[in-house]
Parts: structure tokens; sequence; C-alpha cells
């Protein structure tokens, strides 16, 4: 295939341990480590092995944030995307919106492959593949833990409830990566700085007639009840009548 | 108006979480229809059309559950609906963002309370956060955890009608190949309400056995942390946490598990949780209602001996 597009996003690092504004207004974000979203890291991965094996040949990645989220599309370019796109907005935008301005990036762009992470860790959404393939109605293979080149497409394993399911699809198509399809690597020094003289294009997320307006109203965002320690057992026997009661108590309901 | 539950099912049976999510849709107002499409509809129907509060069940067996086959299908039925719900899970997850871009909807998944018929809870930052929001919007798509909402009190006793659609479906991009399913009987680890996990200190594969046995003697579904599904010591389909499953069971028995945050972001809903762990200072052992130090090696042999 011609071209990888590969959308990545930057979110709170999903190390540091979150703190709810007292007000209820959401979640600080002021002087919290920001990095790429973990999942977008495999999708990126994905992308760039593929090139490596020959399969694929450029790869574009593109995020949609402030001017901040250039950093992301920089550890992208060091792991071996070629170029990359941020359409810079300050707004805070809905899946929704995200997957518009995505649809209109890959219609530019004309991608044989979109790769993005199956969800970001900071809204635990778990939307945008999804809307884009049905905006460009292209097909989807969400969840994706191996993604191979066939002779009219690939093939993708699909991490799925019962466990994996396996799908041919023809090209232009969307995958979303799951944890277990690879494990993306940390750019070298030298990487790093080579990325910063790849080509960075910055356009305002204004520039495309897409409304950006969310269409829900965050109400208050709370910190879940907290649950407090319990208590030590050293005998097995306790523990087992404790275990048993407990089940009983399970099955009454 | 009405709201339109699209069911879960696998290998002929209802999913269990379509009960609960049936039952919690009571808040939404307006009657509630059920669309059970595929491969088994009809059997699935049935067991559909007992569950209380249902008005209708409608069928389509011609349609496939992946999200390009499905998609059409919901947009088809959506004018008649003012919510269409789906249960948080592989296929609801797959069709209804589909579905919303389809549509121009905003959709609310993973929710977890439901205060009106546009006011809903989803929890953010891995279960760190709970946020409130309100749509305006026409009609409502959503995704329901069925792992916080209770099971219905009642036995299904219920005798709604069932109605077949007569839709023709487009021929999907997306072929499905294979399916590789990981064996087992026991209950439905989203659902179920004991689940025993297991963690990385579990060792292998052979390890990961003692759990199963465990499992076994109490009736109890598996998880795993996901290091340890990483390590290959348990199916991807067992992986409870942030990326896995979500559970909330009435006992949690954590087995070797140190509690990272994004497992811990899967067990929230856990009414009690017993810990077993060789480091008494684990993040885990901290929040359990009970917690035991100790090698899970002695331990669990003599817990199942115990049990009896």
């Amino acid at each position: 295939m011609n071209k990888i597009l590969v959308a990545v996003k930057r979110v709170v690092d999903h190390n540091v341990r979150i703190r709810v504004r007292p007000d209820g207004s959401g979640v600080e974000t002021d002087n919290v480590r920001l990095s790429m979203n973990p999942f977008d890291k495999h999708a990126v991965e994905a992308a760039v092995q593929l090139v490596e094996q020959g399969d694929a040949g450029e790869i574009v990645v593109v995020s949609i944030g402030p001017a901040g989220a250039r950093d992301v599309i920089l550890t992208a370019l060091a792991m071996g995307a070629h170029r990359g796109v941020l359409l810079e907005t300050e707004a805070r935008l809905e899946t929704l919106t995200i997957a518009k301005l995505l649809a209109a990036v890959v219609r530019e762009e004309s991608p044989d492959l979109v790769l993005l992470g199956k969800q970001a860790v900071d809204d635990d959404s778990n939307h945008v593949g999804q809307m884009l393939a049905g905006l460009l109605d292209w097909p989807q293979a969400t969840f994706a833990s191996d993604i191979k080149i066939a002779a009219d497409g690939i093939q993708v394993a699909r991490e799925v409830d019962f466990g994996r399911a396996d799908y041919a699809l023809p090209l232009p198509a969307i995958v979303t990566a799951d944890l277990r399809l690879n494990t993306p690597r940390n750019a070298a020094l030298p990487m790093v700085m080579k990325a910063r003289q790849k080509p960075l294009a910055v356009r305002p997320a204004t520039d495309f007639g897409i409304d950006l307006a969310p269409r829900l109203t965050v109400e208050r965002v709370v910190a879940p009840p907290e649950r407090s320690g319990g208590r030590a057992v050293t005998d097995i026997t306790e523990l087992a009548k404790i275990i048993a009661d407990a089940v009983t108590e399970a099955e009454i309901g | 108006m009405a709201v339109l539950v699209l069911a879960e099912h696998d290998l002929g049976a209802l999913s269990p979480a379509v009960a609960r999510i049936v039952a919690a849709c009571s808040a939404l107002g307006g009657p509630i229809d059920v669309l059970v499409a595929g491969q088994n509809a009809v059997a699935v129907a049935d067991q559909a059309a007992m569950l209380a509060g249902v008005s209708r069940v409608r069928t389509a067996a011609d349609i496939d559950l992946t999200a390009e086959t499905l998609m059409p299908l919901l947009a088809a039925l959506a004018p008649d609906y003012s919510h269409i719900v789906a249960v948080s899970g592989a296929v609801g997850r797959d069709v209804i963002p589909r579905l919303a871009a389809k549509l121009d909807l905003m959709p609310v998944t993973d929710v977890i309370a439901i205060h009106g018929p546009d006011r809903f809870d989803r929890p953010i930052h891995a279960g760190n956060a709970i946020e409130t929001v309100i749509s305006n919007q026409p009609r409502q798509l959503l995704t329901l955890r069925a792992s916080a909402f209770p099971a219905p009190k009642l036995a299904p006793a219920g005798n709604a009608p069932i109605e077949a659609i007569s839709f023709t479906g487009i021929a999907p991009l997306a072929q499905l190949l294979a399916t590789h399913r990981t064996e087992g009987d026991r209950p439905d680890l989203a659902t179920a309400r004991i689940v025993v996990g297991g963690g990385i200190a579990l060792g292998s594969a052979e390890g990961f056995r003692l759990i199963e046995q465990l499992a076994e003697k109490l009736g109890a579904a598996v998880g795993a942390t996901r290091a340890a599904v990483d390590a290959g010591y348990a199916p991807n389909d067992w992986q409870i946490g942030q990326t896995g499953k979500i559970i909330a069971p009435d006992l949690y028995i954590a087995i070797g598990i140190s509690g990272a945050l994004q497992h811990l972001a899967g067990i929230q809903g856990a009414k009690k949780i017993i810990a077993i762990n060789t480091d008494p200072a684990a993040p885990l052992m901290k929040l359990a209602d009970y917690r035991m130090a100790g090698d899970l090696f002695t331990v669990v042999p003599a817990l199942i001996a115990a049990l009896g």
C-alpha cells in the first residue's frame, strides 16, 4: 500500500494519578505530565512495522488539539512516521467532531489504511475509529491484536468477548489497535533529533468548515466513592469461612 | 417515544447482560423493544420475549452482528425510537459509534447511571472520575455497562410478541475468516456474581490452573490482569481492567495481583474484595475488605482443601 494515516492524541500520561477539580468542572490538567495515548503508540508501531517490512510507503501522522500536541506528533515522527499534520484548536472537541475532522484529512490524503488507538485513556470513549469508518463508509476492524498483509487487502485478528475473531478486509480500511498488537519502540536520540527535521504542517481546525461545538453538556465531574481498607486474616480456616459466607450471600443476591 | 435495546447473544443464548440493561432502560420512559439480529435470532428471541418490561421483540436473522451490516439496520429503525441502547461489549462498542456518525449524533457510552431520559453518568480516566452529561439531541445512542446495573429480581415470565423485520442487508466488505473461542462453561465474566482473578505472580499458564480450580470450587468466573494475559498465562477475553472487561461481582477474590491503576479501574464496582498476596503493602491489599499475606502457591491449595 502507498500510504498509512495514523491518528494520535495527547493525553494525561497514564502513569499520573489524576485529580478531580474540587469545583466539579473537570480533571486537573495544569502542570500534569502529558504524553501520547498508549493505544496510539501501538497504532504508530504497527504502521512503522508495515513500512519496515516493505508493505507500505509513507506514514502521515495526524493530531488534533492545542499547539502542545506537536509533541506527540514528534514522538510518532521519531518512531518512524514521515510527516505530521496538526489541526490546531484550543476547544474541547467531542469524538464526533474529531472523526469529522479526520474524515476531511482522509479525503485530502487518500490513505489506503487508517490506524488509530482503540480508545483514548482520558475520556475512555472508544469512538473515533468506528465513527470515521461510518463517515467514510469504509470497513472497520476494531480491537486489533494482529495485522497481516493479504493478496487483496489485510487480515486482522480482533479481540472479542469470546476470544478472537479473524477478518479479511479490502483496502481502504480502518483498524483500531489493542494492546497486544505489538510492543511500541522507544525512539533513540538520533531519531528524536531527526524527527525535528521532518515536515509538520499546522492548520487551524476551523479551516475545514466543520462545526466544532459540542453536542453534550458536561454538568459535573466528580471523584468516585473511595473504598476503605479492610482487615488482615491469617488463618486459612477463617478465610475459607469468610469466602463460603460471601458465596452464599452472592448466591442469594 | 420508545427504546430499542440491541440484544447481545452467543451460541443461541441471550447474554445475561441484556436482562440488566432492559431493566435499567425503564428509567428512560416509553415502551422497550428488543432487537435480536444474526444467527439463532429466532431461538434467542424467545428468551428475550420472556424478560420483564419488554413490549416487543423484533428479529432480523439475516443480519449478522458485525458493525458494517448491523449499522444500516439500526439506522433504518432509528426514526421509531428516542433511545437506541446496546450492552458495552464488543458488539455494542463496535456498532454504536459507527451508527452515531451515520446519524450525526454524539453517543453516550459506558453509561453507569441513568438520571433521566437525557442525563447520564459515565466513567473517565479509568474510572478515576465520573462525568455527568446532558444530551439535548433528538435521539440518544447509548451503551450501558451491564455490571453497573443490578440483575432483575423477578424471574423472566413475560410474553412479548415476536415480529420479524424484513430488511435487505448490505454485503459487508469485512469478511469473517475464523473464530477462536476460549473453552469453558464458567459464568460470563462481565456479569458474574463471583470472580476469581489471577496476576503475573502465577508464573505460568500451568500456575493459572490454581485460579481455575478455586473458581470451579466456587462456581465463579475467572479473570486475569493485563500482565498475566500479556505473558500468555491467560486468554485475552479473561482480562479485567480499563481496557479489558469491567466487573462488579458481589465477591472478587484477587490472587497474586498487586493492583495496577488500569486493573483497579475494572473492579471498582466489586462489592466485597478478598486479596491474597505476598506483599501486604500492594495497592490491592490496601483496598481489600479482607487480605491474607502469604505465598499463593501455599495459601490457595490450602484454601481449596479448607473449602471442602
